[in-house]
């Protein structure tokens, strides 16, 4: 136990025996931020006066949701007996669509805080970044959070964790991210614990890039772990991927804020600024090795992260299209996951069919966009992707419903994940029932402790991505918690259902639905656009099809009065400007045929149904 | 007079019109509007520039009012002269409102004796005054027509007692019947103006409203759809929820239940609102304002056009009156109006007319729209290729109609 350290090793002299590589991994709000905050303050590299909650989530978005998207990386000084040491924690998030960052992390680190809310135990994400820890080889160091609430359960939880992971109950540390409770003494734990970093100094460096960010001001930012020689400021370096050349312009360490200094060595965690302006010259995953003395192997690389949903993404003013494709540029060079390319819709125009990890993750890159570069946009409702075979041999594969082809289909190929599931068991029937309704098959179910189950299903993503967190959720008191990950795909007996207004198929409403799912889903869209859609000057009928079969019939009345019938005298000046403003409006229709559709109802079709992620938690 | 003034540009201080106003004039007609701002009680729908005598602390205004319109009719002869427009003589007057008939009667013969010194008078012109039923005694209608005024229309908005106290209107329905028999008496031709649609008014109260106009055996019938204007006391209540805003389908079917009875009883529509028995009977006046001719609004908050040239007055009679009495016009501003702008009026005005809009008039846009509109059952077959007219439905979509001829 210790007070702030008064020594501090200088980066790039700092030897590896007194570095100490940790990531904090937890459930999404069992605290990791709050904890990392305490961090920042008990080793004293944030001011008394600069704190405030979750320091490291810096961005607009993330702190309006009140989660982590981003792992953040912090070289912090501790003092113990033995001495002085550098600690370089990573605050991870904890929701599921952005595991990737987590496994990430973890390759940069040695070990892991593994977080539990006390007052909730084990959840499904505890268990996923578990094993994504174990896979890496780390040391885990479990720790119950939050045990100033009335409600935590430390004892207990600590017999649920120690069973998890094979330990004595009584080596969970017990903390109060909040009060600071236990805070340093798990400090002086990670010294203990955590294997310092080993490498060889004199080899020709090798360092990994585990983060890679586009700043307006500074190019990109690219965050590394040294694993073995020395980077220099103003040397020559090389991407070993590409065998590409930069100048480091500045090298330094993350202290929560960036720190130039005159280079890293072993095990040291930091970031370095060549120049360059497009993160794929920087990727992640890629080794950075000396121009001069290059290494000739390059460390293992990270799997890109796959898309899991699909939605089309439109500006609402078609004339922001080129607009829109600059801001996913540019919001690409700081997501790997986002993918995307053009597409075009007869009732939407000229769009991008985009690829995300998980529904949150929609949600946020859309947000950014019309936030950081001023946009108004339409998504469509979210798809996952369809293998097609054709009987005549052809095969496509399928992320835009409006693409699914019309003629003779063989087979149809859907995405699985294996998901895991944990909850009371007393909540074990109505689980079986919700995944049974969702084309669920279980595969197994371990009990954690007596009254604690972990289910594991085969479902298919088409069948969770949407509303099943929220139904999980509700038919479990809000106790059960679900984690997936993508497991192939399987044969599914699946149809396309169209919506036509006026006979004419709308194809941002179109959908790949299961059979039985079907009707279900025509008699719901035609019902919502009947609401949405103005009367217009003729009746609009309204179709949910399969193929040629109409499955659902809805009627919009012809409007029937749309004429100013009042004296105005002579003010004709104001009856002008009314229909000045009625074009406006006009302008902001989208035509399907002859019928005008408002923005609005088009926003509010495609994404109430999206399922609302209740402000992002999973 | 409507509500809230337009945004336009400044108007020049001694109200001088451009060039641009003259070019040809000789074709166009000329009226003469005199607004009268001022009301017993205010209607809780109504937003037109209109002031009660607690409004103006004390009726002085009301007493000058007829003195201060003269000084606008003086203005408006030395700037038309000024301007270089031909001398044309008047060919209908309209004195509305606010309620006309609360001055003296003499005030108003007094005005007309005025445009007809100032400008000459049409032999056949057409005087009309505005009236609230309760307002006229058969004495002041005869008086009224002995002092030139040749048409009278009343604010009989319903003839059921529940509807006209949702609209504060303060008359007895049966002081209608009598008040059209002294102006038949007095040898007026009679206008009556209705309004459907008001908040609890079913289609049957509408149709007692609609026959008790008919019974009075009126030249000219005015119909219009309740319009919620913001500002008003009833836009408050229906704001608050404790009236239910109008319905369109509700005014559709009343617009149409009226349009039949109407027929039935021989009445011709000729504007969307306006029937008429035929023989020369349509309110010229208001002819006037959808054909784009020119007209002089003497009043405050009145509008006025001129060769394209259009401009409404401040709206509150005591800054009016300073104007005027300072020599300086009292426009508060006004609009040139551009080559687009004329043509997007001229479809938005002369659709609404039974004559309609000439297919010349339309640009390829506009004429390309016709044959939908002709499918959808809003333009009259019957009357292409050389004119666009409304169909019954259509009159009732007739602002969509304008916004797919102008595109
Ligand atoms: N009472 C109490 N509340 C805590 C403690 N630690 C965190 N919280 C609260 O728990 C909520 C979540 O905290 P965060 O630190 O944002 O959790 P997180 O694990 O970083 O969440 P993600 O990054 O979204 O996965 C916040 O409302 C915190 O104030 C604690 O020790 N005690
Ligand atoms: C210029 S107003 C004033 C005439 C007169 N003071 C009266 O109220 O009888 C002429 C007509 O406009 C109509 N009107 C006034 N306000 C209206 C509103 N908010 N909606 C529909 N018609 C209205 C009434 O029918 C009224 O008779
Ligand atoms: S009497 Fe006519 S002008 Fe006066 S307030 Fe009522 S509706 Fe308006
Ligand atoms: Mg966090």
């Amino acid at each position: 136990m210790s007070p702030m350290a008064s020594t501090a090793h200088t980066p790039s002299a700092t030897p590896p025996e007194a570095i100490r590589n940790f990531s904090i991994i937890a459930h999404i709000d069992h605290g990791k931020s709050t904890l990392a905050d305490r961090m920042l303050q008990i080793t004293g590299v944030v001011d008394p006066r600069q704190m405030r909650d979750q320091y490291l989530d810096r961005m607009d978005i993330e702190r309006e949701r009140g989660i982590t998207i981003k792992s953040q990386a912090v070289r912090m000084p501790w003092e113990t007996a033995e001495g002085t040491f550098t600690l370089n924690m990573i605050d991870t998030p904890g929701h599921v669509d952005f595991t990737y960052e987590v496994s990430r992390s973890l390759a940069a680190c040695e070990g892991a805080v593994l977080l539990v809310d006390a007052a909730q135990g084990i959840e499904a994400q505890t268990l996923a970044n578990l094993y994504l820890a174990m896979e890496n080889d780390l040391t885990i160091i479990p720790v119950l959070n939050k045990i100033d609430l009335p409600a935590a359960q430390p004892e207990k939880y600590a017999e649920e964790l120690a069973g998890l992971i094979g330990c004595d109950p009584r080596d969970c540390l017990k903390v109060s991210g909040k009060t600071g409770e236990g805070v340093e003494p798990l400090l002086d734990e990670i010294v203990r614990q955590v294997p310092h970093p080993v490498g060889d100094p004199d080899a020709p460096a090798r360092a990994m890039i585990f983060d890679s960010v586009y700043d307006t001001y500074r190019g990109v930012v690219t965050y590394v772990r040294v694993i073995d020689g020395h980077l220099s400021p103003r040397e020559r370096i090389v991407m070993m991927s590409t065998r590409a050349t930069h100048d480091l312009l500045e090298i330094g360490v993350i202290s929560p804020e960036p720190v130039a200094g005159s280079g890293l060595g072993v095990g040291e965690v930091g970031y370095l600024i060549t120049g360059v302006k497009d993160v794929r010259q920087s990727k992640v995953g890629d080794t950075v090795t000396n121009a001069s003395k290059p290494a000739t192997d390059a460390l293992g690389g990270y799997r890109d992260p796959k898309p899991m949903v699909f939605s089309g993404l439109y500006p609402i003013d078609g004339s922001d299209y080129p607009a829109l494709r600059e801001a996913l540029d540019k919001l690409k060079l700081n997501d790997a996951a986002l993918v995307y390319e053009p597409e075009t819709s007869a009732a939407l125009g000229f769009g991008f069919r985009c690829g995300f990890l998980g529904l949150l993750h929609l949600e946020i890159v859309r947000e950014r966009l019309e936030r950081e570069a001023g946009l108004d946009l339409i998504s469509t409702a979210p798809n996952v992707v369809y293998e097609v075979a054709m009987e005549d041999g052809k095969k496509l594969t399928v992320t835009n419903p409006s693409e699914y082809p019309g003629g003779k289909v063989a087979e149809v190929r859907e995405p699985v994940v294996r998901a895991t599931v944990l909850a009371p068991s007393e909540f074990i029937g109505t689980i079986m029932e919700l995944c049974q309704q969702r084309r669920g098959s279980l595969r197994g179910m371990d009990y954690l402790s007596e009254d604690r189950v972990e289910m594991r299903y085969t479902l298919p993503l088409a069948e969770i991505v949407f509303d099943f967190f929220d139904q999980l959720k509700s038919r479990t008191r809000g106790y059960a918690s679900l984690d997936y990950e993508a497991d192939g795909d399987q044969v599914a007996d699946l149809v396309k259902v169209d919506i036509l207004l006026q006979g004419e198929t709308v194809d941002a409403f179109s959908a790949i639905v299961h059979k039985d799912k079907a009707y279900g889903y025509g008699v719901m869209m035609a019902g919502k656009l009947r609401k949405l859609i103005p009367r217009q000057q003729f009746e609009v009928p309204i179709q949910a099809a399969v193929g040629a079969r109409v499955i659902a019939r809805e009627n919009v009345r012809a409007m029937r009065k749309d004429v100013l019938a009042k004296c105005y005298g002579g003010d004709i000046t104001r009856k002008r400007k009314l229909l000045e403003k009625q074009k406006e409006g006009k302008k902001r229709m989208k035509m399907v045929g002859r019928v005008e559709v408002p923005q609005e109802a088009f926003i509010a079709a495609l994404s109430s149904d999206a399922g609302s992620t209740d402000k992002g938690k999973k | 007079m409507a509500s809230a003034l337009p945004d336009g540009d400044p108007a020049p201080p001694d109200g001088a019109l451009p060039p641009s106003a003259v070019g040809g004039a000789a074709d166009r007609r000329f009226g003469v509007y005199v607004h009268v701002p001022f009301c017993r009680v205010r209607c809780g729908y109504c937003d037109f520039t209109t002031y009660t005598a607690a409004d103006l602390g004390g009726l002085a205004d009301q007493d000058r009012y007829a003195d201060t319109a003269t000084r606008e009719l003086d203005l408006a002869a030395t700037v038309l002269a000024r301007a270089g427009l031909p001398s044309r003589a008047v060919s209908t007057v309209f004195f509305g409102g606010g309620t006309p008939t609360l001055l003296p009667v003499t005030d108003l013969t007094r005005l007309l004796r005025t445009v007809r010194s100032m400008f000459g008078m049409d032999p056949e012109a057409e005087v009309t005054t505005e009236a609230n039923p309760d307002s006229v005694t058969s004495a002041s209608l005869a008086a009224l027509a002995e002092g030139g005024i040749t048409r009278v229309s009343f604010g009989m908005q319903s003839a059921v007692p529940h509807v006209l106290a949702s609209l504060d209107r303060t008359h007895d329905p049966a002081r209608v019947p009598t008040a059209v028999a002294w102006a038949r008496d007095a040898g007026l031709e009679v206008s009556l103006d209705l309004i459907y649609g008001t908040p609890g008014e079913s289609l049957a109260d509408w149709r007692t409203s609609v026959t008790a106009a008919l019974a009075c055996e009126p030249d000219h019938v005015s119909a219009y759809a309740l319009v919620v204007e913001d500002g008003t006391r009833l836009a408050a209540r229906v704001r608050r929820g404790e009236l239910p805003a109008p319905d369109d389908d509700d005014l559709a079917d009343k617009y149409e239940l009226a349009d039949a009875l109407l027929a039935d009883a021989g009445f011709e529509w000729y504007e969307v609102s306006n029937w008429a028995v035929p023989g020369g009977h349509a309110c010229r006046h208001n002819l006037g304002y959808w054909r784009g001719d020119d007209w002089w609004g003497i009043g405050p908050g009145a509008h006025s056009h001129v060769g394209g040239v259009r401009w409404w007055n401040v709206r509150h009679p005591r800054s009016y009156a300073e104007r005027l009495a300072a020599g300086a016009s009292p426009a508060a501003g006004r609009e040139v109006l551009g080559d687009a702008e004329r043509r997007a009026e001229q479809v938005l005005l002369a659709v609404r007319l039974s004559d309609g809009l000439l297919v010349d008039e339309l640009d390829d846009v506009g004429r390309a729209a016709v044959p939908s509109l002709v499918e959808d059952g809003l333009v009259d077959a019957s009357a292409l290729p050389r004119r666009v007219a409304l169909t019954r439905r259509g009159r009732l979509l007739a602002d969509a109609v304008v916004r797919a001829l102008l595109g």
